[in-house]
């Protein structure tokens, strides 16, 4: 309910991916590292938020391991982006994705205390199902490189524990 | 000298160290035994941390591209997986 208005991303895919449809059906991998890139950057900013905003000692917790995660594989990307000499490209499921997040942000915003946690927590289940989603179904399978997919499929792992986390910390505010 | 030589016999061999290896979220072996008296050493090779941990029990951070150690107390058999990555799963049998 609170990702509503993200849709789902890999609507958001299908949407971005019609520009390119002639071109290219797939993203290619400059933009599949600017939007694995991205997801990262948007779960560290509502990991920062929830690090500021909540008195729940297992969400800040929660929110600490999602900040340093993402921010690990967020380097580790730049790395190998670097390394293969790749420049991440701005796309519009990226800018998609980073205006819904700051909806998203918003929204939380205005809430305090046991709202704030449940909302926080229930779009962090939401939000690491969607980009495994996407991961699984688009943006690994689209990945030329070997190396990128290899990153990919490791953040998707790291990503389904998250999920996995999510959960269960969503049941202990129940 | 017979009573001797049984208490020696008897005396627990030298703890040995039982080597877990993590790399992409896997623990690798994932079922490992031990005695008691053992150490675990868990060497994670990746980027991000994880920790061993045994719902209601004990947990041993393991730092990114770094090691965690216990050394085991008690004989049984336990399920253990990662607080921060519940997909990653072991299995740990001590005997005495
Ligand atoms: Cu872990």
């Amino acid at each position: 309910m609170y990702i509503r208005s993200i849709a789902t991303l890999a609507a958001l895919l299908l949407v971005s991916a019609a520009p390119y449809a002639q071109a290219a059906e797939k993203p290619t991998d400059p933009q599949i590292a600017h939007i694995a890139y991205t997801a990262g950057v948007i779960d560290i900013e509502a990991a920062k938020q929830a690090i500021k905003d909540s008195k729940n000692k297992e969400v800040v917790d929660f929110a600490k391991d999602m900040e340093r995660d993402h921010e690990a594989v967020n380097k580790q990307a730049l790395d190998l982006l670097k390394k293969l000499k790749v420049k991440p490209e701005d796309n519009a499921t990226s800018q998609a994705l980073t205006k819904a997040a700051k909806e998203e942000r918003a929204k939380l915003a205005k809430l305090k205390g046991a709202d704030f946690d449940k909302a926080y927590i229930e779009n962090e289940v939401a939000y690491h199902k969607q980009v495994n989603g996407a991961l699984e179904t688009l943006l690994i399978p689209s990945a030329s490189n070997a190396e990128l997919k290899s990153l990919l499929e490791t953040g998707l792992k790291i990503f389904q524990g998250h999920q996995q986390h999510a959960e269960h910390v969503a049941g202990m505010l129940k | 000298m017979v009573a001797l030589a049984l208490a020696f016999s008897a005396s627990p061999a030298l703890a040995a160290t039982i080597e877990v290896t993590i790399d992409k979220l896997v623990f690798s072996p994932a079922n490992i035994e031990a005695k008691v008296g053992d150490t675990i050493e868990w060497t994670n090779n990746d980027v991000i941390a994880h920790t061993a941990t045994v719902k209601g029990g004990w947990e041993v951070a393991i730092p990114p591209k770094s090691k965690g150690r216990i050394i085991v107390k008690t004989a049984g058999a336990v399920d253990y997986f990662c607080r921060f990555h519940p997909n990653m799963k072991g299995r740990l049998e001590v005997s005495p």
